[in-house]
């Protein structure tokens, strides 16, 4: 450790040019963080989703509805703890620019499906007893201002009425929290029952259905029951885990780990040559006082070791800041409403800290190498 | 008693490219303890390499170097990075002080390498500088100060861990006249009060006359030895 005033001075001989090279390693750590965050963040959550919830959607893709008949038959399948239709109602407030992700279903099954969803069981009570009830996710509520008890105008350009109207006049009777969800989850919920009944044309399907097993043992032979049970007909089912849904979607949009992947491995291997350069200069400019060291004393071995320290203290030092800005920006409230509440997870900390070490010990080789070759009599002599 | 240095018939050659060139041919020397020896002599007559071999940082193409008994010219390279960390203290001509570091850290970096704790340390660095006359320099960093005060900051880094033998190569070639003289008494007193055995070389004859006696070396050979009182 006494030598580490040594090494320190002797990475900041150049300011500018160590300040430019740590900010390079700083935002490629930074971009590694966020990228492997993400990345690693969908995996877990992957891990994390429920296997006991499964979804029934369409086998011809999910542009076809399924009949709301369905419910009652899936309902009583051996192995069913609860079942909700979810049906895409869409929807906006006042204005078509403030669309309102809105879906008709029957509450207390569905909060039953999704069991991280914090609501006082007298908003289910009044969800079942009020035809025209909706409950909203808070964060809703907070952006329009909505109270309970509120009459809310809800707009939409498919759902007519029998009525005529396209005018849907909902009563707030709850408010609900989905953290655990993320902020992607539906925030705004009305009863099947209503929309079934006072919509003009529509109102016998339903987009799918969520469900929970008893236990998730039972998650195959539950799947293949309800598939069995609607084979044949016009409208055949795929039930399947969320988890297994998900990276179905997922795999359609983009394949997030070769993408996450491949950019970090490019940006870290361009940083191997600019670090390595800069160490190669900096050990260039400084052959006569590492021949001064060696002459007062210090060994090769010594001189080779200083050398990678200095190339470790720059990679360790930038990487850490990089990786605590990316887990910075996972904090972010705007990050959090997308994602929910995806922290930096460790193994990315660890993933990163490993490849610090690697580049500085590539990068710092061949210069520590050449300060440990250096011959003192050449270097000091003066031609 | 033998000298604290013996040279016996040293050669050095130097190979540059094919050709082999014979720096030294056949040195013999002996530096008593408590000496100040002055080396002089022309350009490329070999000075510079003929230190090197006394301080240890090159060997001899033949013949025998010894420094208070030990037989240098066979130790390793590791063994002799050592020995020179233990027996030699340094002054360059052109100071070659660490730019990053002040004065006292570069005072200190010799005693880096020894197991002294840090408020030891520290003390000893005190004292070299107290004893070059620069204790109110201590912060400060070589770019700030002038070549003379460099030069007596690469005096106390010589001295600092208290070596057998103080080699100098050329102390006052960068120097001016007035800062030559007082870099020429500082050595010198440390030879006469301290007891310091020194070998420099120079090629002003006014640098060498500070010394207790005068040698002068002449393509590759030691030409001319004249011993004479310093007073
Ligand atoms: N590493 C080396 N490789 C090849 N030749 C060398 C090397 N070091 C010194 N020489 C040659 O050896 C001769 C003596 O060099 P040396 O540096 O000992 O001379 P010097 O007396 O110190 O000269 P100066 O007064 O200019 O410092 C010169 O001809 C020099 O070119
Ligand atoms: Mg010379």
């Amino acid at each position: 450790m006494k030598y580490f005033r040594l090494v320190w001075a002797g990475l900041w001989r150049k300011k500018v040019r160590t300040i430019l090279t740590m900010l390079s390693i700083v935002f490629a750590f930074l971009l590694f963080g966020l990228l492997q965050g993400i990345n690693q963040g969908f995996n877990q959550q992957l891990q994390r989703l429920d296997v006991d919830r499964m979804y029934v959607t369409p086998r011809n893709g999910q542009a076809d509805p399924l009949p709301i008949s369905y419910y009652e038959q899936i309902k009583a399948i051996p192995g069913v703890k609860a079942v909700a239709p979810w049906t895409y109602f869409g929807g906006y407030f006042q204005d078509a620019r403030n669309p309102i992700p809105a879906f008709a279903t029957e509450a207390r099954a569905l909060f039953e499906v999704y069991k991280e969803l914090e609501i006082k069981p007298e908003y289910l009570d009044a969800m079942e007893k009020t035809r025209t009830g909706a409950l909203v996710r808070d964060t809703l509520a907070a952006k329009y201002g909505w109270k309970i008890g509120d009459r809310v105008p809800i707009g939409t350009s498919i759902w007519t009425q029998k009525s005529g109207g396209s005018t849907w006049y909902l009563d707030i009777v709850g408010t609900f929290g989905a953290s655990a969800y993320g902020g992607g989850f539906p925030s705004f919920y009305l009863n099947q029952s209503y929309f079934s009944e006072a919509a003009a044309f529509g109102n016998h399907q339903t987009s799918l259905y969520v469900l929970r097993v008893e236990d998730p043992r039972q998650a195959a032979s539950v799947a293949s029951a309800i598939d069995t049970k609607f084979e044949n007909s016009n409208a055949e089912t795929r039930t399947e885990s969320e988890s297994a849904m998900m990276q179905r979607q997922l795999k359609q949009v983009a394949d997030i780990n070769f993408i996450a992947n491949t950019i970090a491995g490019a940006v870290i291997f361009t940083l191997l040559f600019l670090t390595a350069n800069t160490m190669m200069q900096s050990v260039r400019e400084r052959t006569s006082e590492l021949a001064v060291l060696k002459t007062l004393g210090f060994s090769d071995g010594k001189v080779l070791v200083m050398v990678l320290v200095e190339a470790l203290m720059l990679c360790l030092f930038a990487a850490a800041i990089g990786l605590f800005l990316a887990g910075a920006v996972f904090t972010a409230p705007q990050l959090r409403a997308v994602l929910g509440a995806l922290g930096m997870p460790t193994i990315v900390l660890v993933m990163g800290g490993a490849i610090a070490v690697g580049l500085a010990l590539v990068s710092g080789l061949p210069p520590a190498w050449r300060a440990k070759r250096l011959n003192i009599v050449e270097a000091l002599a003066v031609r | 008693m033998t000298a604290l240095v013996t040279l016996r018939n040293i050669t050095k050659s130097y190979t540059r490219g094919k050709q082999k060139v014979e720096v030294l041919h056949g040195v013999d020397l002996d530096i008593e303890s408590g000496e100040f020896l002055a080396l002089m002599g022309p350009s490329g007559s070999g000075k510079t390499t003929m230190l090197n071999l006394i301080a240890g940082l090159d060997r001899p193409s033949s013949g025998e170097v010894s420094v208070n008994g030990e037989r240098i010219d066979r130790l390793s390279r590791g063994a002799l990075a050592d020995w020179r960390a233990r027996h030699i203290g340094f002054v360059f001509q052109f100071y070659n002080l660490l730019p990053v570091l002040t004065a006292e850290s570069n005072v200190e970096v010799p005693l880096l390498l020894t197991n002294l704790s840090r408020s030891q340390r520290r003390q000893r660095v005190k004292t070299a500088l107290e004893l070059v006359g620069l204790s109110d320099r201590a912060r400060h960093k070589p770019g700030e100060l002038s070549g003379g005060q460099q030069q007596r900051v690469a005096i106390a880094r010589a001295i600092v861990a208290d070596p057998t033998l103080l080699v100098c190569d050329e102390p006052t070639g960068d120097l001016d006249r007035q800062s030559a003289e007082e870099i020429m008494n500082l050595v010198q007193a440390l030879n006469r009060r301290h007891g310091k055995t020194i070998v420099m070389v120079t090629h002003d004859p006014k640098a060498a006359s500070f010394a207790s006696r005068e040698l002068h070396l002449d393509k590759g050979r030691l030409a001319e030895n004249v011993a004479r009182d310093a007073a």
